[in-house]
Parts: structure tokens; C-alpha cells; sequence
């Protein structure tokens, strides 16, 4: 896998599908964002930007979960597929 | 005889899955300690009567996981090891099923009795979700029931699958994750060095796997339990 | 038993496990976990219309929409404040004929089985009158704010607010999760204080348990909205005043949150200096909630326990206090010589030393503080019924209110210590002598720099 093509979950458009490939966090965040779905494989949608732009909601397993950009910039994959484009 | 046993059940979920809507559906008005708005932070406590029998609910706190993240996720783990619920009913969101199994799948390591509840079943139903409990439940290996606890469906079933594990009318054999060879070999080494400790107290293969992520403190809170009187009964201890 | 045994039982344990133990074990088992959930669930559950589970992600490009965010926000406290306070009057009064009532059967028994004169002013001027106010006071807003809350907060949007908001809690170093907190302090800040628990982070969450009292709680509800609608809705016909009192009460409010704002970054600059640290937040999906259901319970949850509060709490304040109005020491009562020791500091603060004195044995319980304020000042020695508005401000006036005085109580309302039971709880949950008196000390300074600027700005400028 080329890894120009890994963005952090941050840089996604709102509508992108993102696999997850690692996750650059360690300790107990680490440990929470693994709970919460955020594992490697996993596939995560942007879904929506609150109002002043920080925090981002990703729906992840199911569940809509707010990130911070200090979090969601650590976390990269590949964008799979952008929802909001095509669905073909 | 009227000195009954109480029998002591416990409510485990994610949050937002309406635990606290099914606690308040059992327990009407028989609490110990109002949650306050909505969210349950502190542990409370109720009662009610099924068929002549007594039972203490315990709503834990809402959790994604039981691998002691946050307090709340150890005051929930830590309930059902050492307070050991006669049965612990974990609840889902049918909207969201694959996301609440996780913490199935966690507490089913732990304890044997478990009762598994797909709540808000309705909710699914507008939503287009069709759930085969049947099969999940060949393959979960624990009763699942789906229940709307706010509009009281399935609530009798509940209580009656509550009943008949109570006196021993269902056996459970819980599905159990598998792991990676690998962590399946390091198991096989710690596993039998764990019973002589714990015995039949704690599960041997949870707690090794605990152990093999760096988490000595259910150990260390077993042995200063044992120490501190054999088994002693706290029921209370959480109030 | 065996412990030393065991000891060594238990150490070769720890270390077989630490050596086998390796880095990425957590990653390891939590994907096994989450891939086999999906396996599971791939087997059992089918998704027969995929587009319906999109409902929430649609009505979230609403609510937390970049234009429409702030002002649903902000709509929906307006709402809440505006309902409340309209809807409280009517019970309010109600309630207050009834306890008058009753009151007249208890003192025609007090008559009849010829009472001292002191067991009646205990019993019926002190605790009786003392109860009833409270109840009849603070139950209907009650009544009516929990509930509405409870149907937002089971509906879903309360969350959206601490998304919305987060940002600006960022800025200065806070929890988003703090608006939810703070959400839970209009009600009740004790309560408050062990919802704090929701927050991970020791750092954030002391910063949302010192700055919780700045939003003010059911028990100072009354005091606000009373005064406002006495001083600031002057002149004004029915629905108009309502509204103006409303607009009054949420700017008190506003600049309630302005203050909590400010605090939290002055904390997280000194006292409690730090990053932000980790941040997640769930989102779950708005749910229509069962109306009649959520009403009943939040009513019936809050009800008693206001009226538990009520008697446990006020009941022995209003005794007290009467105690303390009819206690002479020379010929002056032990009430009137703490409100003359306080006066010159009140009227520096453009209050007066019967109104410090409220607050101070208002200590107990903020619901008390207006009818101890009214005690004193009718030097009866006993607390008055809530029958006429028109009076209660002829007796302001009397005293040289003006719209002044009734800022700055409001001000020093919302700003000043906080109650009891807040304080016994943040004690409780910090564990930490020096902490509870941070939050003790920090608002009330707060609270007498901002009456004092404000007094005298508005003296300087003859304003009054």
C-alpha cells in the first residue's frame, strides 16, 4: 500500500469513507479510541462539522462520535469510497 | 420461610441504549437512588418481585467496554467479578447492534449468566432492521430477548427467562472470542497457573488475558478481598 | 493462610504475564472483538432500507449547522426560560392560598390549645412559612424546567449543544461536556456538581465543578425572575412583562456563562494549567421521547426531592432565623445587629446589610434568601406569604431600592457562594478541603468585584 495515500481523519471531506491503517495516539486515548471503534480495518464516515468547523462527528461502528482535530489528525487511512459523489 | 434471598441482578450497557428506561420499567418506583437527569453516574439501586421471588437491580454505568478505561468502566467490571450479579443483563440498541456486542461479548467472558436484551426493538422496526434472534442466540449460546422497555414489550418474557434461569430451567454455554494463535499459546501457559490462585472465583482465562494487556489490578483486588475475609458478602458495598 | 504462599504465587503470575506480554496486544484483542461483533451480527441482522438510518445525520445538518446552530441553541433556552417562567405563576399563587389557608386552621389551633407565644413563631412563623414558601416558590418552575429538560435531553439534542460549543470550551482550556453540566446547574448545581463525572479529564473536570455555580440553579430562579419582573418589567402590559422578564432573566444567564467563560480561562492559565487533554463525544440518535412517561418522571423524581430539601433544609434555616429575629440583646435583635454590621459593606456594593445577611443565612439553601430578605425587613420576625407582588416591592422601595439594588442582588445571586449542599458535594467529589474553598472564595470575590463596579459606575454617572 502506497502511502501517498493515507490521509489523517481530519483532512477528510464531510461524506468520505475512510479505512483506518494505524493509529497514531498512544495511552489511555489510545485505548478509548480503540473502544469506540476506531480500529485498524474499520471504516469511518465523516459525517458533519459542528458549527465552528472543530469538532468533526465520524460515524464509526454504527455510532456518530465527536472527535478534536489534536485526536483526529493522529489517526490515518485510506478514503475507500466518497459517499456523498456516488454510490456506484 | 420468610427470610428470602434476594436475588441480585445487574444492568450492563452502552450508554444511550435506555438501560435506565428498562431499570425504571422494572423497578417502577422502587429505587434507592434517582438517577439523576437521564445519565446514570452514580449506581443505582431497585427492587421488584417475579413469582414470589425477591430482586435487587443494579443499573451500572454505561460503557462502550469493560477493559478499565475510565472509572465507570471499572466500577462496572468491577461489579460484576466481585459482586457477582446472580445474572447480568446486557442491553443493546437494535439500531446499533454490532457496535453493543462488543460489551456483550466482554461481560460473557467474565460470567456465564448473562441474558442478553435488544432494546428499542420498535425503533428498529420503523428503521428497516430485522434481527433473527433465534440465531443469535445459537450463536451467542445466552437467551436473547428483544424488548421495547419504554412501551413494555417483552418485559414478561424477560422476567420469565429471569425466573427460569434463577431455578435452573436454562444452561447457558457463552460464546467465547476467539483470539489470535498467538495470544491463544500465551494463554494456554498462564491459564493453568491462574486456577490455583483464583479457582472458581474469577474466570482464569478473563483474568490471564487481563494480565497479558497489563492490567494487574483485578488481581491485586482479588487477593486483598480474600485477605480481608473469605467471600464476605458486600452487597452493600455500593450504595 | 497460606499468604506468603500465595504472594509468590502471585508474583510469578506478574511476571510470566509481563514477559509474555507485548505492545500491540490491546490493538490486538479490541479488533478481534469488534471483527467477530460484526461476523455476528453479519449473520443475524439484515438492513432492509439503509437510507432510514440516515435520519439523525440529516436533522444534525440542522442543529449543528454552521447558520442555524447557534440560533436554535439559543431559541430553544429562550423557549425553555419563557415557558417556565409564564407557566410557574398561576401554580405558584395557587399553592401560596393554599399554604395561607392552612395556616389559618394551624394558628385557630395554636388559639384553641392556648400555645405560648414563642411555640407558635417557631412552629407556624418560622418552619411552617419557611416550608411553604420554598415549596410554593420553587416547586412549579420545577415542575415545569425538569421535564422540558428531560424531553431534550431525551430526544437526543443535549449533546449537540456540548458539540456545537466545544470549540469555545477549547479555546479556554475546558471540556466541552461542560455545557452539559452546566445544562444540569439550571436545575440544580448539586446535582450538577456529581454530573461533572462525565468529564475524564481531573484537570477539565475541576474547572467545570469550580465554574458550575455561575449558572444559576432552580433555588435562585425565583429571586431572578421576581426581581426582574418587580424592577424591570415595569409598566407593561401582562404578555409584554413576561417577555421583558424572560429578555431580563436570560441576560442575567448569558452574562452567567460570560463569567464561567472568562473563569475557566483564567483557571486553566494559573490554578489549573495544562493542555486540553483527549476529547470524545457520542452523538446518539435523536429519539422522539414518550411524552407523558419522561414528564411523569422527571416531575415525580424532582418533586421529591425539592420537597425533601424543603424539609429537611429550609424548614430548620426558617427556625432558625426566626430565632435569630426575636432573640433581643439589649433591644436589638441578634438579626438586626448582623445586618447592621453588614450594611456599610452592602451599600458599597449598592445592596444593604439586610440583603448580605440573607445570603449569608441562606447558606443552607438559595431558596430561602428572598424570604429571609422580607423577614427582616418587615422585622416581624417572621417570614411573609408570596399573596401580593405590588406589596413585596412597596417593602423594597421602603427600603431605598431601586433598580439598582435589584441588579445587584440578581448579580450577586447568580455570582455568590454556592449553597450547601453544592459545597458538602464538591467536597465529596474532590476530596480536597483546599478546592471546596476555592470554590467557596473565587465566586464570591467575583461576586462582590462585579456589584461594587457596577454600583459605583452607575452612581458615578448619577444614573440613580
Amino acid at each position: 500500500m502506497c502511502n501517498n495515500n493515507l490521509i489523517s481523519l481530519d483532512q477528510a471531506e464531510i461524506g468520505d469513507c475512510i479505512k483506518i491503517k494505524r493509529l497514531e495516539v498512544t495511552g489511555t486515548m489510545r485505548r478509548r479510541l480503540l473502544d469506540l471503534g476506531f480500529v485498524p480495518s474499520a471504516k469511518v464516515v465523516a459525517v458533519q462539522k459542528s458549527p465552528l468547523g472543530d469538532p468533526i462527528a465520524y460515524e464509526v461502528s454504527q455510532t456518530i462520535i465527536a472527535l478534536r482535530k489534536e485526536e483526529s489528525s493522529k489517526i490515518f487511512g485510506e478514503v475507500v469510497k466518497n459517499e456523498s459523489k456516488t454510490d456506484d | 420461610m420468610n427470610q428470602k434471598q434476594t436475588i441480585k441482578i445487574a444492568l450492563a450497557g452502552n450508554p444511550n441504549v435506555g438501560k435506565s428506561t428498562l431499570f425504571n420499567t422494572l423497578t417502577g418506583l422502587k429505587q434507592h437512588t434517582g438517577n439523576w437527569p437521564g445519565k446514570t453516574v452514580i449506581l443505582a439501586k431497585g427492587s421488584f418481585s417475579y413469582k414470589g421471588k425477591d430482586y435487587t437491580i443494579y443499573d451500572l454505568p454505561g460503557t462502550y467496554s469493560l477493559l478499565s478505561n475510565s472509572t465507570d468502566e471499572e466500577v462496572a467490571r468491577d461489579f460484576i467479578v466481585f459482586e457477582k450479579p446472580d445474572i447480568t443483563i446486557v442491553v443493546l440498541d437494535a439500531t446499533t447492534i454490532e457496535r453493543n456486542l462488543n460489551l456483550a461479548l466482554q461481560v460473557m467472558e467474565i460470567t456465564d449468566q448473562v441474558i442478553i436484551c435488544i432494546n428499542l426493538i420498535d425503533e428498529a422496526k420503523k428503521k428497516g432492521i430485522i434481527i433473527n434472534e433465534n440465531v443469535m442466540m445459537d450463536k451467542l449460546g445466552v437467551p436473547v430477548i428483544k424488548i421495547s422497555a419504554r412501551n413494555k414489550v417483552g418485559i414478561n418474557l424477560l422476567l420469565d427467562t429471569i425466573d427460569r434461569m434463577i431455578t435452573g430451567n436454562i444452561s447457558t454455554t457463552p460464546y467465547q472470542i476467539k483470539y489470535s494463535n498467538e495470544v491463544e499459546e500465551k494463554l494456554k501457559q498462564l491459564i493453568p497457573k491462574m486456577d490455583k490462585i483464583v479457582g472458581d472465583d474469577i474466570s482464569p482465562r478473563w483474568l490471564a488475558l487481563r494480565l497479558l494487556d497489563g492490567d494487574e489490578s483485578i488481581l491485586k483486588t482479588y487477593m486483598r478481598r480474600k485477605q480481608m475475609g473469605e467471600g464476605e458478602e458486600k452487597s452493600d458495598g455500593y450504595k | 493462610m497460606g499468604t506468603n504462599n500465595e504472594l509468590k504465587q502471585y508474583d510469578e503470575i506478574i511476571n510470566l504475564a509481563n514477559s509474555l506480554s507485548s505492545d500491540n496486544l490491546r490493538d490486538e484483542i479490541v479488533t478481534n472483538i469488534y471483527e467477530q461483533s460484526k461476523s455476528i451480527c453479519n449473520q443475524t441482522i439484515r438492513y432492509q432500507s439503509p437510507e432510514k438510518l440516515r435520519q439523525t445525520e440529516k436533522l444534525d445538518r440542522i442543529f449543528t449547522s454552521k447558520i442555524f446552530g447557534f440560533p436554535i441553541m439559543l431559541a430553544m433556552l429562550g423557549v425553555v426560560f419563557y415557558i417556565t417562567i409564564a407557566g410557574a405563576n398561576y401554580p405558584s399563587s395557587l399553592l401560596a392560598n393554599l399554604f395561607n389557608w392552612f395556616e389559618g386552621y394551624l394558628t385557630m389551633f395554636f388559639h384553641w390549645i392556648h400555645a405560648p407565644e414563642w411555640l407558635y413563631g417557631v412552629i407556624v412563623l418560622g418552619l411552617y412559612r419557611g416550608t411553604a414558601w420554598v415549596v410554593s416558590v420553587m416547586l412549579p418552575p420545577m415542575a415545569i424546567f425538569f421535564p422540558m429538560f428531560a424531553l431534550l435531553e431525551n430526544y437526543g439534542y443535549l449533546p449537540r449543544v456540548a458539540f456545537n460549543l466545544d470549540r469555545l470550551f477549547k479555546r479556554v482550556g475546558a471540556h466541552g461536556k461542560q455545557a452539559l453540566s452546566m445544562a444540569m446547574g439550571f436545575g440544580c448545581n448539586a446535582a450538577a456538581i456529581l454530573s461533572t463525572r462525565i468529564i475524564e479529564s481531573p484537570r477539565e473536570r475541576m474547572i467545570a465543578i469550580l465554574t458550575n455555580n455561575f449558572v444559576p440553579c432552580n433555588g435562585r430562579w425565583p429571586t431572578l425572575i421576581l426581581l426582574s419582573s418587580l424592577f424591570m418589567a415595569v409598566g407593561l402590559p401582562k404578555t409584554m412583562g413576561t417577555f421583558v422578564t424572560a429578555a431580563v432573566v436570560m441576560g442575567i444567564v448569558l452574562f452567567g456563562i460570560v463569567v464561567t467563560y472568562f473563569v475557566s480561562w483564567a483557571l486553566s492559565k494559573t490554578l489549573l494549567r495544562g493542555v486540553p487533554t483527549h476529547y470524545t463525544l457520542e452523538l446518539p440518535p435523536y429519539r422522539i421521547p414518550k411524552f407523558w412517561q419522561t414528564v411523569l418522571r422527571a416531575t415525580l423524581d424532582k418533586s421529591l426531592f425539592v420537597l425533601k430539601r424543603a424539609v429537611v433544609i429550609a424548614a430548620p434555616a426558617g427556625m432558625l432565623t426566626w430565632v435569630a429575629a426575636n432573640i433581643m440583646i439589649g433591644d436589638t435583635s441578634i438579626l438586626m445587629y448582623i445586618v447592621q454590621f453588614f450594611d456599610p459593606f452592602g451599600q458599597l456594593l449598592g445592596l444593604d446589610g439586610y440583603i448580605l445577611t440573607a445570603f449569608l443565612f441562606g447558606l443552607p439553601a438559595n431558596e430561602i434568601v428572598l424570604p429571609i430578605l422580607l423577614m427582616g425587613y418587615l422585622s416581624t420576625g417572621a417570614m411573609t406569604e408570596v399573596e401580593e407582588l405590588s406589596a413585596i416591592k412597596h417593602i423594597f422601595v421602603d427600603h431605598g431600592w431601586t433598580w439598582l439594588t435589584a441588579l445587584n442582588m440578581m448579580l450577586f445571586s447568580l455570582l455568590h457562594f454556592p449553597c450547601g449542599t453544592t459545597m458538602l458535594n464538591i467536597y465529596k467529589e474532590t476530596h480536597s478541603k483546599k478546592w471546596t474553598f476555592v470554590a467557596f472564595a473565587l465566586p464570591t470575590s467575583i461576586a462582590i468585584v462585579v456589584t461594587l463596579i457596577v454600583a459605583q459606575v452607575v452612581r458615578g454617572f448619577g444614573w440613580v
